[in-house]
């Protein structure tokens, strides 16, 4: 079939099964989006700025598991995408991102609106492609999308002239991909199962650490089985907050800097730490040396280059999440193993129980931790997408959301990028109309892509944004006031400005304020039943603190906060609780 | 442990791959000794030859990361007792008439070629492994050496090893 560069490109995005552009067009765009106009099969949504299209798609592909295409024009429209582009990498989320360019014969001359957009994505993605012969283009697009959902998954970028979309060739889908250098390996090492199906056997105190691995090869089943099988309690990442339902007995918590104190003592007493999907961040391990430091380590991932980067490990299992997990409970079951973790599973409950998550409140301020039980309250009959922005919003909402089902968390990893919150929930709605998806919302992060609620407008995505508005950078400010003598250099906001009920309601939003505890259901239930976009303003206590805490390059189990309880050794003193397992 | 490696990377013979491979190297603070690159027997591949100084773990999350580049075929870090290895220097020497012959010898001596006579210069070819080349420049170094320019090392594995 002949066509141009431009329809040959909307005519692959159709063939490999995209539905949802977000799109940006500009000069050079121009042939592309004038293709995209004709597509049937193909939603195109026009965010307000190119980051938010990168957002937005990285929103859709977490909630959906299937990655959205952005297409861009060149110059800013492609540095636009930039942050968006490394949000993705460092979460590991599928997308493939088109940036127009300018024509090849100029390209190199500092053309008008030319950037350099391979050479600056090149760190930032997992590949990525400057298109010189529009007869390649199909043949690109096809290992593009390839390559970023398969093996470990991540944002792949094709940069695309102008004449390249302007010349007319013959399309033809390609029937095989040739990448000779890209075989991610699928299968776990059969003798590495086998050892460590052998630990788990016979593991006193073992631990589960699932992350977004467990998500991107949805294992969320196998996690389950090998959990309830052997009755291991369970800690997930950030990432990998619905990888196991957070209602189950053996459900901990997230581990790290703001994780329940629990979650922490456990990591640090386990003798058997399961690591699946996972990548040892430092917010999860504090000071290396002292992370689960009397444990022997199984760590399987799909990376071979995350496995040893920062623990040294004792069976390393290359492979996805999904299949290892389930040759690992089928070697379990052949070996007739039984848990062993009854001493352990009390040890952890009297943790549970003594140091539970806690904040004080007297009932007539309004606690930012008070709205996110609210929400998560007011949601448990409904099916919820909760998405965060970064800061102590992100902390709070990882606390004391409960999410019960996989792929309905949507926050900002490894980057932390500000201004997530809100295009990520819109393209999560794309994916996902039936939910109600909140984004849970500092004052300062939402500002950083508030013009999208134009878009969620136009396009009548009925997201609800929830602020939890202190007047600061709250995480700012709270390590200021921790480790900065309480100098709040450039944190300080103001509650009142911008009005964001007025806001809201310039953009086509419902919005309210809600200044007490006693408004705070009523106006979270008008937004959640609005039919429209909606807007929750909470005047929460402005200098809260996210507890516990563990200071940077401290030890997990040593936590600044919350309730009283030191180190795991002292924890461990109390004979009650250690004579269960000596 | 903190030694010399070289690194033999099988890359498919594509535009921008040479970059992706050196700037993996950088964003981790590795500084490069020594870089060659050709097309191989295959035209579709070429190999680089990396030469680089660093911590072991360190070099082996490079190694690693590099193996995750999508034109990297095949990364060996070389045994230096299980390789070949050569690199070929051109010397710049300061030459007067009456100490011409001395250097004419030295070259003999390492079977270098004189490969230009200049009127207060001779220029030396030299090819040979690192121990050699810098002894040869350790001697030429009392004429006065003016210019120096090397390829970069190259190496193979040894024997029957199967080639990567």
């Amino acid at each position: 079939m002949k066509m141009n560069g431009g329809h040959a490109l909307v005519q692959a995005l159709e063939d490999v099964g995209v539905d949802t552009v977000f799109g940006y067009p500009g000069g050079v765009a121009l042939p592309i989006f004038d293709a995209l106009y004709d597509s049937k099969a193909i939603r195109t949504i026009l965010p307000r700025h190119e980051q938010g299209a990168v957002h937005m798609a990285d929103g859709y592909a977490r909630v959906t598991g299937r990655p959205a295409a952005v297409i861009v024009t060149s110059g800013p429209g492609a540095t636009n995408t930039v942050t968006g582009i490394a949000n993705a990498y460092m979460d590991s989320i599928p997308m493939v991102v088109f940036t127009a360019q300018v024509a090849t014969p100029v390209i190199g001359t500092d053309a008008f609106q030319e950037s350099d957009i391979t050479g600056i994505t090149l760190p930032i993605t997992k590949h990525n492609y400057l298109v010189k012969d529009a007869n390649d283009l199909p043949e690109v697009i096809a290992e593009a999308f390839h390559i970023a959902t398969t093996g470990r998954p991540g944002p792949v970028l094709i940069d695309v002239p102008a004449d390249v979309s302007k010349t007319e060739i013959t399309y033809k889908w390609p029937t095989a991909l040739n990448l000779p250098g890209y075989k991610p390996t699928y299968k776990g090492h059969a003798k590495q199962i086998k050892q460590a199906a052998d630990l788990i056997g016979k593991a006193r105190k073992p631990l589960l650490y699932a992350g977004g691995g467990i998500l991107a090869s949805e294992a969320w089943k196998e996690l389950k089985e090998l959990a309830e099988l052997m009755q291991i309690p369970v800690a997930t990442t950030l990432m990998g907050k619905g990888a196991f339902p957070e209602d189950h007995h053996l459900y901990l918590g997230m581990p790290g800097m703001h994780g329940p104190k629990y979650v922490n003592y456990a990591l640090t007493e386990t003798d058997l730490l399961i690591a699946v999907g996972v990548r040892f961040d430092d917010r999860v391990t504090g000071k290396l040396s002292a992370f689960a430091s009397k444990a022997k380590v199984i760590h399987a991932d799909i990376d071979p280059a995350e496995i040893g980067k920062n623990k040294p490990v004792d069976v390393p299992i290359v492979g996805d999440a999904k299949g290892v997990l389930a040759a690992l409970t089928a070697e379990l079951r052949k070996a007739g193993a039984e848990p062993h973790t009854d001493a352990w599973m009390r040890v952890v409950d009297d943790w549970r129980a003594r140091f539970p998550l806690h904040y004080d409140h007297d009932g007539s301020r309004l606690m930012p931790q008070l709205v996110v039980e609210r929400i998560r309250e007011l949601t448990k009959d409904r099916p919820t997408v909760i998405c965060t922005e970064v800061g102590q919003n992100q902390m709070w909402s990882s606390q004391f959301c409960r999410i019960r089902e996989a792929r309905t968390w949507v926050s900002s990893g490894g980057l932390g990028t500000m201004g997530f919150g809100l295009p990520a929930a819109i393209g999560a709605q794309v994916g996902r109309p039936q939910y109600l998806v909140i984004d849970i919302a500092g004052d300062g992060s939402i500002q950083m892509n508030s013009q999208e609620m134009a878009t969620a407008s136009i396009e009548k995505l009925p997201v609800k944004v929830v602020i939890l508005n202190n007047g600061f950078l709250g995480m700012v400010r709270q390590w200021q006031e921790l480790f900065y003598e309480h100098r709040y250099a450039s944190s300080v906001l103001d509650q009142d400005c911008p009005n964001f009920v007025k806001l809201a309601e310039a953009y086509g939003w419902r919005g309210e304020r809600v200044d007490s505890p006693d408004q705070l259901d009523a106006a979270l239930v008008a937004a959640f039943d609005h039919p429209g976009p909606a807007l929750v303003d909470c005047r929460v206590v402005g200098e809260e603190n996210v507890f516990p805490m563990v200071a940077p390059g401290g030890s997990i189990d040593e936590m600044l906060g919350g309730l009283p309880g030191g180190p795991v050794s002292d924890m461990m003193d109390d004979g009650a609780v250690t004579e269960v397992w000596e | 442990m903190k030694m010399q490696h070289t690194l033999s990377v099988l890359v498919e013979n594509k535009p921008g791959v040479l970059t992706r491979v050196t700037s993996l190297f950088a964003r981790r603070g590795f500084n490069i000794d020594s870089l060659a690159v050709g097309v191989t027997e295959d035209p579709t591949l070429s190999r680089i030859t990396i030469v680089v100084g660093g911590e072991d773990t360190s070099l082996e999350q490079v190694a690693k990361q590099l193996h995750k580049l999508i034109n990297v075929l095949k990364i060996q870090d070389l045994d230096p007792r299980e390789m070949v290895d050569r690199e070929l220097v051109l010397f710049k020497v300061n030459a007067p008439a009456d100490r011409r012959h001395e250097i004419i010898e030295i070259a003999n001596v390492f079977r270098a070629k004189i490969v230009d006579v200049g009127r207060n210069t001779l220029t030396i070819e030299a090819t040979g492994a690192d121990d050699k080349l810098a002894a040869m420049e350790d001697l030429l170094r009392t004429y006065g050496i003016k210019e120096l320019a090397r390829t970069g090392k190259i190496a193979l594995s040894r024997g029957l090893r199967e080639g990567a």
